[in-house]
């Protein structure tokens, strides 16, 4: 507890240094408890009044401009991209996401949407290719069968999603990476993005390059040792550990690669693009 | 536990009759909350850099200044903290003697800062589990530090809740102290007779 006399031994003596003027008459302890006492409610009702008119400002301030993203505050979003900037230095290949025991691994996977892949639509997993786009308009068609020749990997891990469940799951396929290289893509690699789309084209994602050749993300075709069922994104989804389950696309239908962000579902809702974990 | 947004699935059912919903449709309408994530989630990635930064100034503030020597619990805190609590509840009428913050104070203000350091640790691990495995891990797990992190939000506002009656109880001069950062004492002359009235030793927080 401070008293008042205490804090009031130092100050002020500012009048002493110009002895032409007179000496300013010593404010009495009432005055200096008024004056001090003035200063310091302006102060706090400045930032009080400051903070609540920040507040109105942030929550009133409008929409983005549609484009690759949409949907959030103009400095909300500004602020999701920057924070992406930071934690993105954090992303190294050699963090890898925990894995489980096969016993783990959950025997009804959740399915959680189906845009894209709605039971309705007519879709032949027999007769569907991966298209691959390349420079000048070629396209690589990969079968299921050619996928299958490539090395397995399989993965079990804590699969999760941005609404606040998560599940441990057990996913096989070829590594997006091994496509990469069995393909010879690797110029590819070089750009920043890779966009990935169902085949209606109803579901699209973007994903940056080091999160697309992270060693753990899959382009699946399996599920708990079977192949995919259609709701589950048959005959090939994407599993993307290191990104929230809304950029685990099923039902590949085509991949392309880009420099600038690829468009993407959920970031056009308002989502933050990168989501990455 | 299961920490979720969505407003379904909090219930008590037995035999597949729901006989009591936690959060029924209309809490949810009311707050206007259902399909707001992603505006929740912006909010939430955007204010966690003003909080941590806030915090983190104070922390260091504290030590230049030396003011954490008002706000560490001492050796004898905890035991007059709860006497500091049986007086607030006017259980006790004496309240323990006591310097620029009492006992209790004390407490709070220290655990709000480990609180902090808690929230920050727990959030970046249920934020970026892959990246901060290390982090996760040492939190228990993503579950584990999903939960600590909800609870911790909950202390918040048990803390605050509480400090802002507190300062109500308080009065004028109390808060008027908070603002200003000096506290109007009239030292009158010791009495040579001290009575045995006790009614103006006034409390302040």
């Amino acid at each position: 507890m401070k008293t008042l006399n205490r804090l009031l031994k130092q100050p002020i003596q500012i009048t002493m240094s110009t002895p032409n003027k007179k000496p300013k008459k010593e404010l009495t302890i009432e005055q200096k408890i008024n004056r001090r006492n003035f200063i310091s409610f302006s102060a706090f009702t400045v930032l009080a009044v400051g903070a609540f008119e920040g507040w109105e400002w942030l929550y009133k301030s409008p929409q983005e401009t549609a484009g690759i993203t949409a949907g959030a505050r103009k400095p909300l979003r500004r602020a999701l991209n920057k924070t992406e900037l930071f934690f993105r230095r954090a992303f190294s290949d050699n963090h890898l996401v925990k894995t489980y025991p096969k016993s783990m691994a959950a025997k009804h996977v959740r399915v959680n949407s189906d845009i894209g892949v709605e039971a309705e639509k007519k879709f032949d997993p027999a007769t569907w290719k991966l298209q691959v786009n390349k420079k000048g308009g070629e396209v690589l068609q990969i079968s299921l069968q050619e996928l299958m020749t490539l090395p397995k990997t399989e993965i079990i891990y804590d699969f999760k999603c941005v609404e606040g469940w998560d599940q441990i799951s057990h996913w096989g396929g070829v590594k997006f990476k091994d496509l990469i290289d069995h393909y010879q893509l690797g110029d590819y690699t070089k750009m920043q993005y890779v966009g990935m789309e169902t085949p209606d084209k109803a579901y699209y994602v973007g994903i940056d390059m080091p999160s697309a050749m992270h060693p753990q993300t899959l382009l699946a075709y399996e599920m708990n040792d079977k192949l995919l069922p259609l709701q589950n994104g048959a005959p090939l989804r994407l599993i993307i550990p290191v990104k929230y389950g809304i950029k685990n696309l099923k039902r590949i239908g085509s991949i392309t690669f880009s420099n600038s962000r690829p468009h993407d579902y959920w970031a056009e809702q308002g989502y933050d693009y990168y989501s990455g974990l | 536990m299961l920490i979720y947004w969505a407003n379904d699935e909090y219930y008590i059912r037995i035999f597949g009759h729901t006989y009591f919903r936690f959060f029924p449709d209309w809490f949810y309408n009311t707050l206007k909350i259902p399909h707001r994530l992603s505006e929740g989630m912006a909010f939430h990635f955007l204010f966690m850099w003003f909080f941590t930064l806030n915090g983190i100034l104070y922390f260091i503030y504290t030590i230049i200044s030396g003011d954490w020597r008002e706000l560490m619990p001492k050796k004898n805190s905890f035991k007059e903290a709860f006497l500091v609590v049986l007086h607030d509840l006017h259980i006790r009428k004496m309240a323990p003697p006591q310097n620029k913050y009492n006992a209790a104070q004390r407490i709070a203000y220290t655990a709000i800062i480990i609180m902090g350091f808690g929230s920050v640790i727990t959030g970046l691990a249920i934020y970026k589990p892959v990246q901060f495995y290390y982090l996760t891990w040492i939190c228990g797990g993503y579950h584990f530090a999903r939960i600590l992190h909800f609870i911790l939000t909950l202390g918040y506002v048990f803390f605050f809740v509480i400090h802002i009656v507190q300062v109500i109880l308080a009065g004028w001069n109390n808060f008027r102290s908070v603002i200003s950062g000096f506290e109007v004492v009239n030292e009158n002359p010791k009495p040579a007779i001290e009575t045995t009235n006790t009614d103006n030793d006034e409390h302040t927080e």
